[in-house]
């Protein structure tokens, strides 16, 4: 199995029945393909729609109905079109249950930089500073490192995205809950060894007991 | 009843270096033959207010192309390499604002209120400059108004009083704006006379509506 699928399929486990979820862009919108058909949610785009659904066939696409990214989408039964300022009444107002954003460095606090590289990358924020704000979970679901880089690192190099802690860490390598007393080593990937963990990760990690493989299928 | 102006005379009526605030998100639901008038007409010295700048050749990205735009306000560029390279030459002034306090803040332009204050964007850069605001022992930050001189609407359909109604995810930022320009101009894809829009469907009420831009041809 690529990375990526890894961790969308293990961040799906993470999504419960009647939630309210906001993917980001890349990565995290790859959760929804592992979500089991019987678990009904509904996802938001915070351009404007509550219920998304995946793309249309094609010749069926609506130029009024896009995701975040710009894609053609579909809506759901029960979908409901909003504005930005309902969108991000849902996202600020603590109504969004869960968040699913990529990172670029998350730190022993538990906090997130993902939305900008000085003198290099400089795109926005979007709504990234918003759902990090306001969401009741926050899940990143990043690949462990970039090119040899480590991206859970001690303290956040690159300008933070907000000072909440998030909730959840899932990597092809490891899923780690950051908590008060610091990041919490939950479960490793498939095949991979607490050693190889420790060695691509730049923030100390607590290792309680066994640390289970993730449960994938 | 309103009248229905050409897009080329609506374009005659935006003076340059004047605020517009432009509905849409990634070229979806903004006024795009108001813009295309507007690059006819070589406007100049524009302060922009939208989500985005969309991309080259597209919505709103047309006017950075143009170079008819010296300020953009707006909370992601970063599919739009072109509003990137003139803001690293200086050519254009970018300020960058979380999506939700963006629209929170034309929300208060345009309902009267002094500020908003919003947990988004303590402890980042964004911070930077601004009051912080305690409210039962929680940090908030002062968020300006915004205003314009110009609001710019993509719409689905207006009846002869100018009421709107919007689709999908192309309602985005259309419907606060429209109450945060001392000129609002809406661009429907259809004009319907007064009733086809039942009053439950008007989310922009017509006493708002400055200028109608004729039907598509």
């Amino acid at each position: 199995m690529e990375d990526k699928d890894i961790i969308a399929q293990r961040v799906a486990q993470e999504i419960k029945p009647e939630m309210l979820v906001n993917l980001g862009i890349g990565l995290p919108s790859l959760v929804a393909n592992f979500l089991p058909k019987d678990v009904h949610v509904f996802f938001q785009a915070e351009n404007g729609v509550i219920g998304l659904g995946p793309r249309p066939p094609e010749g069926m696409e609506d130029e009024d109905l896009t995701d975040a990214g710009g894609g053609f989408v579909t809506a759901m039964p029960g979908a409901a079109s909003i504005d930005s300022a309902m969108s991000f009444a849902l996202i600020r107002g603590g109504h969004l249950d869960m968040t699913v954003l990529g990172g670029l460095q998350v730190d022993e606090r538990g906090y997130l930089a993902n939305w900008m590289v000085p003198g290099k990358m400089v795109p926005g924020m979007g709504g990234a500073m918003d759902l990090v704000a306001g969401a009741k979970e926050v899940i990143v679901a990043m690949v462990h490192t970039a090119k040899g880089a480590q991206k859970i690192v001690e303290r956040c190099t690159l300008p933070l995205t907000a000072v909440r802690r998030v909730s959840l860490i899932v990597t092809e390598m490891a899923v780690i809950k950051p908590t008060e007393r610091g990041l919490v080593l939950l479960e490793r990937g498939p095949g991979v060894s607490l050693d190889a963990i420790v060695k691509a990760t730049g923030a100390k990690l607590i290792i309680e007991g066994d640390v289970p493989e993730m449960r994938l299928n | 009843m309103k009248t229905a102006l050409s897009a080329d005379a609506a374009a005659a009526l935006i003076p340059d270096g004047s605020v517009c605030l432009i509905g849409g998100f990634m070229a979806v639901g903004s006024p795009h033959r108001l813009i295309d008038a507007m690059v006819r007409r070589g406007v100049k010295n524009l302060t922009i207010v939208a989500n985005d700048t969309a991309m080259p050749g597209k919505g709103i990205g047309k006017l950075i192309t143009c170079g008819a735009v010296r300020k953009v306000i707006a909370s992601h560029i970063g599919l739009n390499p072109e509003t990137q390279k003139k803001m690293i030459s200086g050519e254009l002034e970018v300020e960058l604002v979380p999506q939700g306090t963006l629209v929170e803040r034309i929300r208060a332009g345009g309902v009267g209120l002094g500020g908003v204050l919003t947990a988004t964007g303590i402890g980042t850069l964004v911070e930077e400059g601004k009051q912080i605001v305690e409210v039962d022992g929680k940090p908030y930050l002062l968020e300006k108004p915004i205003k314009g001189d110009f609001a710019l609407i993509g719409c689905k359909q207006a009846d002869y009083y100018g009421n709107l109604e919007y689709s999908l995810t192309a309602h985005n930022f259309n419907p606060i704006m429209a109450l945060a320009g001392k000129q609002v101009i809406a661009e429907p894809h259809h004009i319907v006379p007064v009733g086809v829009i039942s009053p439950d469907d008007v989310k922009t009420p017509g006493v708002l509506v400055n200028h109608l831009i004729e039907r598509a041809i």
